[in-house]
């Protein structure tokens, strides 16, 4: 299975490049709807096409579908979209036949945006006077904050907090940090209790990201004219450097994320806790379930005591891609999608989606305590820092490139060659490069 | 030392049974290039078999034990209970995709080999104009890897509006060079001329002689063709990845590589790929086993001639 997915992802970097000349190409073609005054409603009834790799979309699709007999939608699947869903959106637009509708993450949505792979919809009805619907900083992230634009339709969000093994905390007598200061002593006490405090991932660098979006750092800006890259911002190095302290000092474990000995990792009391989003909830549940009822859910530690600041780790977007033939159709189903309290609920029961509605945190399956986390009522805590997430971060348009460059860093600093701040500046680097290369605009 | 020598007397009369009156004796291995010998095949069996054990011990394994026990030993065994769950799963959903790869694969690789054997034996048994030539481009498409012609055949097929359909991945499947040169290598040294004289002479047209003499003679190169093309398609992935949409459609190895990539929002679904993944290899080695010897004589006759 492991070979099997090796050997896609070797084929999928060999015809990247294809790929991307076939972008860049596509960019210059048609340039697809308008979106001003285009975004009319179409005679007579319309199919949708809807590609997401969200379990058990069809569900949500289901109740759509029923109620609306003259706009039916259909769910195609695909792998996620780093997996192979992003390249194909590409290939089919340039193509001519791309669905109406896809999923896309916020830090995919720019290079879309670059490419002219998603529609403007800030003209189709409703569109614009959903944004009070949408927490603040994940509107931003679908207009990029051009005047009478949207490109996308917020989905969800992964809004950051501290997960901890209470139980083990306590036993020790160590309190439960509340800034980054206080979690570096801890570390130091749990390393003497024969424990690691966290895992530091060499591969999830969305997640460092997360940590650099809650310290006020930016990877990019655009000026409206060309970008600016500052993976090497003050703010940024100084999240590096906490974190090259504590792997210098050997106070957190290197295990490879997401594998078995990972998920043994936490199962086995090694590892204590984790800065994570909403969603890595489940994760633990379903990695570590020897340690049910032990765990508990408390704020981000901050990097000035008594801050409110949460930084954020995935979340995706509803887009309407270039060529669709129903944009006003198409604008309407992905607002209902993911405004509609029942849709909502769909989502989250099938793929533990967490809304990027204000009142998303309402839904039912959010307000009850879990037992896996001793009864505590843990979405309060994230719902408290979603709305703590510095609205203003920006993505990048070639973020797998610079997620897969500064990841080889992390990676070389993990086993000893090279620090964090190493790996940001070659990222910061390598991505002007291939942002040139991909004719992109970019400040020096 | 007894037994090297008789097993050295064995091989040479296995191999050489006419001249076995006048023995010809191999060199005598000495223990250590023997102990060698033995001891790289043996890592490499490690090194094939190891995943494979490790696939089938974690399909037995239900999710506390998948984390907490040892990898490569037994927790408590599972496996029907895992299968009933994947069963359970999506209504069945990978049972669908697994009957898929068997159409695509098996279907697919009949084909190919019809057409493989036919090309090969026109191009080695005919002399008409040209047929080097064809004969070199064919041996050129050899070259080019699948991976690097399943984007232009996305864009040809985007043209007609057939993707995301079954004959975006069954069509392109069909054809197989590298089938077209072992068929022609193979027709040239074991379907004797004189035969196919034999047979115009007694009045049977040229597709009859095909289908009635020459297949016969050409049997264990199309089972070779056809398990090389079967296993080609099986794990034909890029293809699937890039033409297909529609979930009915997939094959398992997109099917599976898809929920692998859901694992992040539904972590239990890494039991389901696990069981899928071990499931999913029972057909190629049926093929395997089931075709071995027809493809280990067709491999041997060819080393004698």
């Amino acid at each position: 299975m492991a070979n099997r997915i090796a050997r896609a992802g070797g084929a999928l970097v060999l015809v990247s490049a294809l790929a991307l000349s076939a972008c860049s190409s596509g960019a210059s073609t048609d340039g697809g709807t308008d979106a001003a005054g285009a975004c009319a409603p179409s005679d007579g009834p319309v199919t949708l096409n809807f590609t997401t790799w969200l379990p058990g979309m069809e569900d949500a699709v289901a109740i759509w579908n029923e109620k609306n007999p003259d706009i039916q939608v259909e769910v195609q699947t695909g792998p996620n979209g780093n997996g192979g869903t992003y390249k194909n959106f590409f290939n089919q637009i340039e193509a001519g036949n791309a669905p109406d509708l896809g999923q896309i993450e916020y830090d995919a949505l720019p290079n879309f945006r670059v490419q002219d792979g998603v529609v403007n919809i800030a003209d189709c009805a409703g569109v614009m006077d959903a944004q009070d619907q949408f927490i603040d900083w994940t509107w931003s992230q679908v207009t990029f904050g051009e005047e009478d634009a949207v490109y996308a339709v917020p989905q969800d969000t992964g809004p950051e907090a501290l997960f901890y093994r209470a139980d083990l905390f306590e036993q020790a007598g160590i309190a439960i940090p509340t800034t980054w200061d206080e979690y570096a002593e801890a570390a130091k006490a749990i390393r003497a209790e024969g424990g690691y405090i966290t895992n530091f991932s060499q591969s999830d660098i969305n997640a460092f990201a997360g940590l650099v979006w809650q310290a006020d750092g930016q990877w990019f800006e655009n000026d409206g004219e060309a970008w600016n890259v500052t993976l090497d911002s003050p703010e940024s190095t100084k999240v590096a450097e906490y974190w090259q302290g504590l792997l210098d000092d050997d106070l957190v474990a290197t295990l490879p994320p997401w594998t078995d000995e990972w998920n043994n990792g936490y199962n086995s009391g090694e590892v204590w806790s984790w800065v994570s989003a909403v969603w890595g909830a489940n994760t633990i549940t379903s990695g570590a379930p020897d340690t049910a009822g032990n765990w508990a859910v408390a704020p981000m530690p901050q990097w000035e005591a008594g801050g409110s600041a949460a930084g954020n780790w995935g979340g995706s977007s509803t887009a309407v891609l270039n060529g669709s033939e129903h944009p006003y159709e198409a604008a309407q189903f992905a607002l209902w999608l993911n405004t509609d309290p029942e849709a909502l609920s769909s989502m989250n029961k099938t793929a533990n989606i967490y809304p990027a509605t204000k009142t998303g945190g309402d839904l039912p399956a959010f307000s009850e305590g879990l037992d896996f986390y001793g009864g505590q009522n843990i979405y309060d805590v994230f719902a408290e820092a979603g709305s703590q997430v510095n609205p203003d971060f920006t993505w990048g348009p070639t973020m797998t490139q610079t997620y897969t460059d500064v990841a080889d860093g992390f990676s070389a600093a993990i086993s000893g060659s090279g620090t964090l701040m190493d790996a940001l500046k070659s990222g910061q680097q390598k991505t002007i490069d291939a942002m040139k290369a991909a004719a992109i605009a970019v400040n020096e | 030392m007894g037994a090297p020598t008789t097993s050295a007397a064995k091989r040479t009369s296995a191999a050489k049974p006419a001249s076995a009156t006048k023995r010809v004796r191999g060199p005598r291995e000495s223990l250590f290039s023997r102990a060698g010998a033995m001891l790289v095949m043996a890592i490499c069996t490690f090194y094939f078999l190891v995943p494979i054990w490790w696939l089938f011990v974690a399909a037995t394994k239900d999710r506390s034990d998948f984390t907490s026990s040892a990898p490569l030993w037994f927790a408590d065994f599972n496996l029907i209970e895992n299968i009933a769950a994947l069963a359970n799963y999506r209504d069945g959903l990978f049972f669908q995709w697994m009957l898929n790869s068997v159409l695509y694969a098996g279907a697919g690789a009949a084909i190919a080999t019809l057409f493989a054997t036919m090309t090969g034996y026109a191009l080695a048994k005919y002399a008409f104009r040209g047929r080097e030539t064809i004969f070199n481009i064919i041996l050129g498409g050899v070259l080019v890897p699948a991976t690097a012609l399943a984007l232009p055949l996305f864009l040809v097929f985007s043209q007609v509006g057939a993707t995301n359909t079954f004959w975006s991945v069954f069509l392109p499947s069909l054809v197989s060079p590298f089938g077209v040169y072992l068929a022609r290598i193979y027709a040239s040294s074991s379907v004797p001329d004189e035969l196919v004289e034999a047979a115009r002479i007694d009045g049977s047209g040229e597709v009859r002689t095909f289908f009635t003499v020459s297949t016969r003679l050409m049997m264990p190169a199309m089972v070779t063709i056809f398990l090389f093309q079967f296993v080609t398609i099986w794990n034909n992935f890029f293809l699937p990845l890039i033409m297909l949409r529609d979930e009915e459609l997939f094959p398992v190895t997109l099917g599976l590589y898809i929920w692998n990539s859901q694992v992040s929002q539904i972590p239990e679904i890494r039991a389901l790929v696990i069981i899928g993944a071990l499931l999913s290899i029972i057909p190629l080695i049926i093929a395997f086993l089931g075709l071995q010897r027809f493809w280990r004589s067709g491999l041997g006759t060819g080393a004698i001639k």
